[in-house]
């Protein structure tokens, strides 16, 4: 091989001292195209980790989603990401995602499979007779119309619009034990 | 920071921490925690700015600080009172703003007994029922209502809250409310008007606030400090010095916290003495000043706005508590101010009742205000965990949260999980909360057997952020919207979905039932329109709810247009605007770098788009800038009105010297000076007349696992009114001077780390993130690795009264051991992102921590505790829980220990 082609001696030699331009390339990547450029579209979207808020921006191929990346455009970021968002990738398109319904029966040992159907609509019987079993009208002579057989936890890695769904439906449902990691 | 300014959230915005001329960070490790918010910090530094780091631990924020200040954990409101009264006491304060924007001036009721006069408790503590009567801390001759905190609460409910006895939270016996009392919080009977409040701008009367202020803090000396907290008083003096000099007219200084301040017994007064020094030191509502609370989920401050929460409703309006035929004017009444905008709380709260309960809330039925379940006590995730063990609650969706490694005392989380009738958990893989039944702790020590659980349990996967629609409220109040790239694949779906369905489910079962129960249900506004292949609600409709609209439909601009007469139906108040005309003011995304710095036009800021709130403190009385450099918002007086850099938080029209006719209310009652519009008083508060149940002031109490004595109220260890809970399986350490305290010598404290999420969920499941940080370890001194042979990249136990961990040994001198009351103290550092699932595994710190609560907010107290450390790995089986038991006899400790609400030395 040409020494003269060497990365490390090309660094040193064509003005590109820490490495991260021309005297990293070689002549498979000369011929690479970035992700970025591949994409059919580009999502706006917020890194859902931390509340600094970060912009990213989602790039869409073939639907499916091939790369995350910081949005320069964001006052608050200026297009940085911590190893945090920038793995947000994986964590939207990685292996260990799951993406049917499991179900364990009482006193079960292991999952069983269940089709989303079936399941909303076990859980939207388990609430309709959980609230009857457990309605309280009064407590000690006061009308207090609630049941405080269901609980809830979580909400602060969710979007406002979920966490407003949850409290409605809730409320209406006469749950109050609703809760999330503001006290966590 | 409710209480204190008049809204809960940072008052700043990160950007503007670039023109703070020093930034102090405590309780906070911003660098690691929150890394791309701290670019604005290093701006800040190039621009001159001094950076502070007070922490138990060097960090690379402290790595990057001209100062690094070890403080021991738990004693950071000795170190803040210090301040405070090196401030006061050597005229560093700002007097004109203190005079101008505070109730400094306000003489305080002559029933009012302060911890100085009263061996370490405030007047109006009831010991037996652990809790106080704040009817003493008012103003003289005057009733103000708290903008937030504890308000729509009778003190006889308060009293039945705080109980903390055996038995007193279990199942379904709630702590029972009378009628008596009623009104006292209330500001009821007639609030008087605001101009009744007396004030002394000399700051003379020595019942002023301020005179108060002063002998409270008097006893927080350099030499105290450095006992209680080990900050040796040189490095202590040179940050007083330092924050006193960057503030003023001409500079302003910047304060970061993160939830190392508010999980403590003491959390919520933490926040309030950095909030007094910042008011003394005239840095609230300015650029480079402010509080920024740096909060750790993409969205915290929007689900506590739309609080998923048990003692709110949206906008920070409070959930009612069952009172003897209680109506709505009742309640508007006792939780609703005379003065500021929280007089506006009927029209807040019919406009939501009309958006959710549309032409069924009417005048005649009170709006369906009956509607709304009552609450009647604390009813926070802790009391639940407790219902769900004694076998009171039955039902339990966990969504996006993972409670049985990421919440305090794991096991009884895990206890409480498996004692239900059903459990829904919503996540993207299978962490410890969906799957504790078949391999949880207690499965192999054999306290619990899989066949024996009762609990069914359903797992849905959940969307992620690229596949849904919908918006995010970051630390500075800013919604963002997010735009859906793809839609969800399999079975995934987003909690929009999850929960439209489920609701559209229920109310399909139950429609054509009679039963009265049924009616808010079937009532419910549900009809959001759907789109897409899995018929996703829209989450812009949603967003049109929440902004609200008028009779015509049409949408709202401002909550000013809200209405009591049931003609604006609108989801939160506070977030009224972010969907004006029609326009998703969320999604607005126009370069930063085509904008001012304030980038008004990124995103939506509530309330009403402003970045820096009480920005009218940004100016004197009479409206000009206190300084050219600090200007932001001022006074015009050829325009007639309030301009500058950001919205102003201000009737823009009303002149700076404006004064309220007599018998004016609401925000008609505010003054041209009145700068904390939400206030009851248009103050903002050094001392809290209401609002708060530990006291009006902060005092410095230890934790409830300490060490050491308290210093400066000798007969006073700990909060008197913290919320502790007796229970087999949440035992306290021994007082400090009780045998048997030396069983656990060190002190705890929990951290995150840059690379890994909360409890994980988000961040174990990846391959990246877990090769950064790939296992459970713990800090510790070269000083403590000697004293107890813990050998580096080895093994170490941690054990507590409540369990037992195995952690990694990290020997490094960012642990510093400090001398605190003449000995050497060594701290340990646990992160806390592990759990046994996941690709990156150990066990959870939150095993080690119990369960004692501040009794404002309700929040566990994890970063102060105490513990013993040895060398090895912990037992497996039953012999784990052996060890734990082995501690308990060795230190002595009963159902009694660390209960006490007096005393406790
Ligand atoms: S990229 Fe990092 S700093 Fe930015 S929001 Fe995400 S987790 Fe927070």
């Amino acid at each position: 091989m040409n020494i003269g082609k060497w990365p490390a001696l090309r660094q040193l030699t064509t003005n590109d001292p820490s490495g991260r331009g021309a005297a990293v390339k070689s002549a498979r990547t000369e011929h690479l195209t970035p992700r970025t450029v591949q994409a059919d579209s580009i999502a706006k979207s917020v890194c859902p980790y931390c509340a600094v808020g970060c912009g990213q921006n989602v790039f869409v191929r073939d639907k499916k989603v091939v790369h995350i990346e910081g949005d320069p455009d964001s006052p608050v970021s200026r297009g940085r990401l911590c190893p945090k968002g920038s793995a947000s990738l994986q964590l939207t398109t990685g292996d260990a995602r799951l993406y049917e319904v499991l179900y364990r029966r009482p006193h079960g040992t292991d999952w069983e499979a269940m089709d989303l159907d079936t399941a909303m609509d076990m859980v939207a019987d388990r609430v309709i007779k959980t609230r009857r079993e457990h309605w309280q009208w009064d407590q000690d002579g006061k009308r207090v119309r609630r049941t405080m057989g269901i609980a809830s936890l979580g909400g602060a890695t969710l979007d406002n619009e979920e966490n407003y769904l949850m409290k409605k439906l809730y409320t209406a449902m006469g749950a109050i034990q609703i809760e999330n990691q503001a006290r966590i | 920071m409710g209480t204190s300014f008049g809204r809960g959230g940072a008052t700043t915005f990160q950007q503007d921490l670039q023109n703070a001329d020093c930034i102090l960070i405590e309780g906070s490790n911003m660098a690691e925690c929150h890394p791309v918010g701290f670019q604005w910090v290093m701006e800040a530094k190039a621009r001159g700015a001094t950076l502070i780091h007070v922490d138990p631990r060097y960090t690379r924020t402290s790595a990057v600080a001209d100062m690094h200040v070890p403080i021991r954990a738990g004693s950071d409101i000795a170190f803040l009172g210090g301040i405070v009264n090196y401030v006061i006491g050597h005229d560093a304060y700002f007097h004109d703003y203190v005079v101008a924007f505070t109730n400094a001036p306000t003489i305080v009721s002559g029933d009012f007994v302060d911890t100085e006069d009263l061996d370490g408790v405030f007047s109006g503590l009831d010991a037996e029922q652990r809790s106080y009567d704040p009817s003493s801390w008012q103003y003289e001759g005057a009733t103000v209502q708290a903008s937030s905190g504890q308000r729509e609460q009778e003190p006889d409910t308060r009293v039945a809250e705080q109980q903390g006895s055996p038995g007193s939270h279990s199942g379904e016996h709630q702590p029972s409310v009378s009628g008596s009392g009623r009104g006292t919080t209330h500001g009821s009977g007639g609030a008087p008007v605001p101009s009744s409040v007396e004030r002394d701008e000399t700051l003379q009367h020595p019942r002023c606030v301020f005179q108060i202020v002063k002998r409270h803090f008097s006893r927080y000396t350099p030499e105290m400090v450095e006992e209680i907290c080990g900050i040796p008083q040189d490095l202590f003096l040179e940050v007083c010095r330092t924050v006193a000099e960057n503030s003023g007219r001409e500079r302003t200084t910047a304060l970061a916290y993160a939830v190392g301040w508010t999980q403590h017994t003491v959390g919520a007064q933490y926040i309030r003495t950095a909030a007094i020094l910042q008011l003394l030191l005239g840095n609230i509502g300015r650029p480079g000043g402010g509080i920024l609370a740096l909060r750790g989920h993409a969205s915290i401050q929007g689900s506590t706005d739309i609080p998923t929460l048990y003692n709110l409703l949206p906008g920070y309006i409070p959930m009612p508590h069952a009172h003897r035929d209680e109506d709505l004017d009742m309640f508007i009444e006792g939780a609703s101010t005379a003065k500021g905008y929280w007089g506006g709380m009927r029209s807040y709260l019919v406009s939501l009742l009309k958006a959710w309960w549309g032409p069924h809330a009417t005048e005649a039925n009170d709006y369906c205000f009956d509607y709304l379940p009552r609450l009647t006590g604390s009813h926070g995730t802790y009391e639940t965990v407790m219902a769900q063990m004694d076998g009171g609650c039955k039902g339990y969706f966990v969504v996006g949260e993972n409670p049985a490694v990421g919440s305090a005392n794991a096991k009884m989380q895990r206890l409480g999980m498996a004692n239900l009738d059903w459990l829904v958990v919503r996540d993207f893989s299978l962490i410890e909360s969906a799957t504790w039944w078949k391999d949880g702790p207690e499965i192999e020590t054999g306290e619990l057997a899989t066949e024996d659980i009762g609990t069914e349990v359903f797992f849905f996967p959940a969307a992620a952020h690229t596949e849904k629609n919908g918006s995010f409220t970051n630390t500075q109040r800013m919604l963002q919207w997010h735009h859906a790239a793809v839609e969800p694949g399999g079975d995934a779906r987003s909690d929009l979905w999850f929960y439209y369905h489920l609701g559209r489910r229920i109310r399909q079962k139950l429609a054509g039932s009679t039963d009265e129960m049924d009616r808010p249900l079937l009532e419910l506004q549900w009809d959001y329109p759907t789109e897409g292949s899995v018929t996703e609600p829209s989450a812009d409709a949603v967003l049109a709810e929440i902004n609200g609209w008028d009779a015509e439909g049409r949408p709202l601009t401002s909550y000013e247009q809200l209405d009591e007469d049931g003609s604006t139906a609108c989801g939160c108040w506070i977030y009224c605007g972010v969907y004006a005309t029609g326009v998703n003011q969320a999604s607005r995304r126009k370069p930063g770098r085509e904008q001012s710095w304030v980038a008004p036009e990124w995103g939506w800021a509530w309330p009403a788009n402003r970045r820096i709130i009480y920005n009218r403190a940004s100016a004197d009385r009479d409206g000009k800038p206190w300084s050219e450099r600090k200007a932001y918002v001022w006074w015009d007086e050829d325009e007639a009105k309030w301009v500058g850099h950001d919205v102003p938080d201000f009737d823009p029209a009303k002149s700076p010297w404006h004064r309220p006719p007599a018998g004016a209310t609401g925000a008609q009652a505010l003054a041209g000076d009145d700068a904390f519009v939400m206030q009851g008083d248009g103050k903002a508060w050094l001392y809290v007349p209401a609002g708060l149940t530990d006291g009006p002031l902060p005092a410095h109490y230890e934790a409830q696992d300490s060490p050491f004595p308290n210093l400066l109220y000798p007969h006073q260890q700990r909060n008197p009114v913290r919320q502790v809970f007796s229970r087999r399986h949440n035992r306290y350490h021994p007082n400090p001077s009780q045998p048997g305290s030396d069983v656990f010598p060190y002190v705890l404290t929990t951290y995150r780390l840059t690379e890994h999420h909360t409890a994980g969920g988000m961040s174990r499941w990846l391959a990246y993130l877990s090769e950064l940080q790939p296992e459970m370890f713990c800090e510790v001194s070269p000083e403590l690795a000697a004293e107890r042979g813990l050998e580096h990249n080895g093994w170490a136990t941690v054990i507590t009264a409540r369990g037992a961990i195995e952690a990694r040994v990290l020997v490094t001198d960012r642990m510093r051991p400090l001398t605190v009351q003449g000995r050497v103290l060594h701290q340990i550092g646990l992160p806390y992102h592990w759990g046994p699932n996941g690709y990156a595994r150990g066990d959870a710190a939150n095993e080690l921590a119990g369960l004692s609560l501040d009794p404002n907010c309700h929040i566990q107290e994890v970063k102060a505790m105490t513990g013993d450390i040895r060398p090895g790995r912990r037992p497996r089986g039953a012999a784990r829980v052996e060890l734990v038991e082995e501690y308990i006899r060795r230190a002595g400790i009963t159902a009694d220990t660390g209960m006490e609400a007096r005393g406790g030395r």
